[in-house]
């Protein structure tokens, strides 16, 4: 078959779905076709060749558009390719779309983009979660294989426990931002989605490693993480937080993440208990740290050098704040006012000094931790995914989905969401494996053997493949 | 400009340091923030945005005067990395790309509404 042919059938399998979905905010039918032929024209074996990927709308590639899920970017056009992006075309990669998400990445439910929620396929009065819950239902529904998105505080995460798939956080600065839509630079990364986890690792070990236009990206050596996928877990030792394990979780989700424990006992891991003593304070520290860097990072769209810019303004003044009022979003605000609030006079010392503090002792945990473990299971979120709209009147409720994802972003620590079953009324539920730095091929083989040995029995209700 | 009255929201008390009321004025923020909000924005943001101050108002019940500040997102090995290249000229951006989608652009350049 040639990709050209199979290209196709992925452009046309987007199209269906999407109208149930919304999860593609463009389909580049044009430009995947051009890219498909290329490849079927060329003898050269390559790493990725013809390999379909969806690409989350805040990365950029060159000539689509980039809208940040937001009406102030919503007729922007990106005139590069990410770093990521390039190094998947140069492998053989063909980007398919530009896959829908929160507004600027705010959100954990794909409610808050500009251009109408993402519907989760295994059932669509449901949120996928977010902020990239495009790229998770395109990869469920099973469009394509695999997926870019970007994580702050668990946008890759969340969204791959509640779509029932694998999603991976890299350790920060793993994976180039050169080309990602700053949100809070000190958090963010580019992370993947896969149907399976060799879906992520194929992806990852073509696009990590050290990019001199990210001067955050480390030069630390990028194994073949497919190699990695031995299956053999025997003996490795994973870190349990009991106190995580209790309140607080969903009755469902508890049983699982039990049962989770139980399936690694019998691949030969052993489980020995860890603390993590400042978790808890992770979501009121990311709030601080994250919506600081935002107040800082979107003070750029202002209606001046792109995007949208609001009409009759008496004079600049007025321009920026009419454009910036009418071009964001309820979330968007919210944060920036939030971000603001923390970074002004006399409350800085109070509220982003002493984040930074606790995000150290944030980070001293995990450093702790490794010492006696290989990996820390927890779940990937307290609950499965909720109805669309039941948490848009309470950000608080929202926030705390993210409860055990925002830690890893913090710490800096590589983490992955990989399925470990259903809820009671037919919802994915996902296990969390987070891993010491620079240590991805040890919890994708962990997450990999799981789902091998383990794997998920049911499919979406939306499902193409 | 839009309405710009004071609007205040009563916060919490604070745990640590001790002091016994913080008041948010939403507008004022807002106006910090290049932000025109109406006030029925500001009275929905509001009491959310204190819901969520009271929240965090948790990290003061930590003891954190012997810790170092954690300062962006490196990791030591990233820290290591060398970020230094040579001065150089190497191509960018053209003209034309560089102000090719601004909303008002004349010349290679952006115009803004008049300041003064």
């Amino acid at each position: 078959m040639s990709i050209v042919n199979e290209i196709g059938r992925v452009l046309d399998n987007a199209e269906r779905v999407n109208d149930e979905l919304n999860s593609f905010l463009s389909i580049e039918r044009t430009g995947a076709l051009e890219q498909a032929a290329a490849f079927d024209a060329s003898a050269g074996d390559l790493p990725l060749k013809g390999f379909a990927i969806g690409i989350k709308d805040n990365i950029c590639v060159k000539g689509m558009q980039a809208t940040c899920g937001s009406r102030i970017l919503a007729n922007y056009k990106a005139h590069y390719d990410a770093t990521a992006v390039e190094r998947l075309k140069v492998a053989g990669a063909v980007i398919v779309g530009k896959t829908n998400m929160d507004e600027f990445a705010m959100g954990s439910s794909n409610e808050s983009s500009a251009f109408g929620t993402v519907r989760n396929p295994w059932d669509i009065e449901r949120v996928p979660g977010g902020s990239s819950g495009g790229s998770a239902a395109a990869v469920a529904s099973g469009v394509v294989r695999a997926a870019l998105g970007s994580e702050t505080g668990g946008s890759v995460r969340q969204p791959a426990a509640f779509c029932g798939i694998a999603g991976l956080k890299p350790t920060y600065g793993r994976i180039s931002r050169y080309g990602l839509v700053a949100f809070a630079s000190s958090l963010d990364n580019i992370g993947i989605f896969g149907q399976e986890v060799p879906d992520i690792a194929n992806v990852l070990s073509v696009v990590a490693g050290r990019d001199p236009l990210d001067s955050t990206s480390a030069d630390v050596e990028v194994p073949d993480y497919a190699d990695e996928l031995t299956g053999d877990i025997n003996g490795k030792r994973i870190g349990i937080v009991r106190d995580l394990i209790g309140e607080g979780l969903d009755h469902d989700v508890k049983d699982s993440i039990e049962q989770a424990i139980e399936n690694l006992k019998k691949l030969g891991a052993v489980p020995v208990n860890i603390e993590l003593p400042h978790a808890k304070y992770g979501i009121a520290v990311y709030y601080i740290i994250a919506t600081a860097e935002a107040s800082s990072n979107l003070a750029r769209f202002d209606g001046v050098r792109y995007g949208f810019r609001a009409e009759e303004a008496a004079g600049l003044r007025e321009m920026y704040m009419k454009t910036r009022e009418e071009g964001f979003g309820a979330e968007v605000k919210r944060r920036i006012l939030l971000g603001t609030y923390v970074l002004s006079s006399g409350y800085y010392d109070a509220y982003y000094a002493k984040a930074q503090k606790v995000r150290a002792l944030i980070k001293q945990d995990y450093v702790r931790a490794f010492a006696s473990c290989d990996a820390i299971l927890t779940a990937t979120s307290p609950t499965t995914a909720f109805k669309i709209g039941e948490r848009l009147d309470d950000p608080l409720a929202m926030y705390l989905s993210d409860i055990f994802t925002v830690s890893a972003n913090l710490a800096g620590v590589p983490a992955v969401s990989v399925p470990c079953g259903l809820s009671s009324e037919g919802m994915p539920i996902g296990l969390q494996l987070v891993g010491n730095f620079w240590g991805e091929a040890e919890i994708l083989r962990i997450a990999s053997a799981y789902e091998t040995a383990f794997p998920l029995i049911g499919k979406p209700s939306v499902f193409v493949g | 400009m839009p309405n710009c009255e004071a609007v205040f929201w009563k916060l919490p008390p604070r745990i640590f340091p001790a002091e016994s009321e913080i008041f948010m004025d939403v507008k004022h923020v807002a106006k910090l923030a290049h932000i025109a909000i109406t006030d029925e924005e500001a009275a929905l943001y509001g009491p959310q945005l204190a819901g969520i101050v009271e929240y965090i108002e948790q990290l003061n019940t930590l003891d954190t005067d012997a810790v170092e500040p954690m300062l962006g997102g490196l990791t030591v090995e990233g820290e290591a990395t060398r970020t230094i290249r040579a001065d150089e000229v190497r191509a960018s951006f053209t003209p034309e790309e560089a102000t090719g989608q601004a909303p008002d652009p004349v010349a290679g350049h952006f115009r803004v509404p008049k300041v003064l």
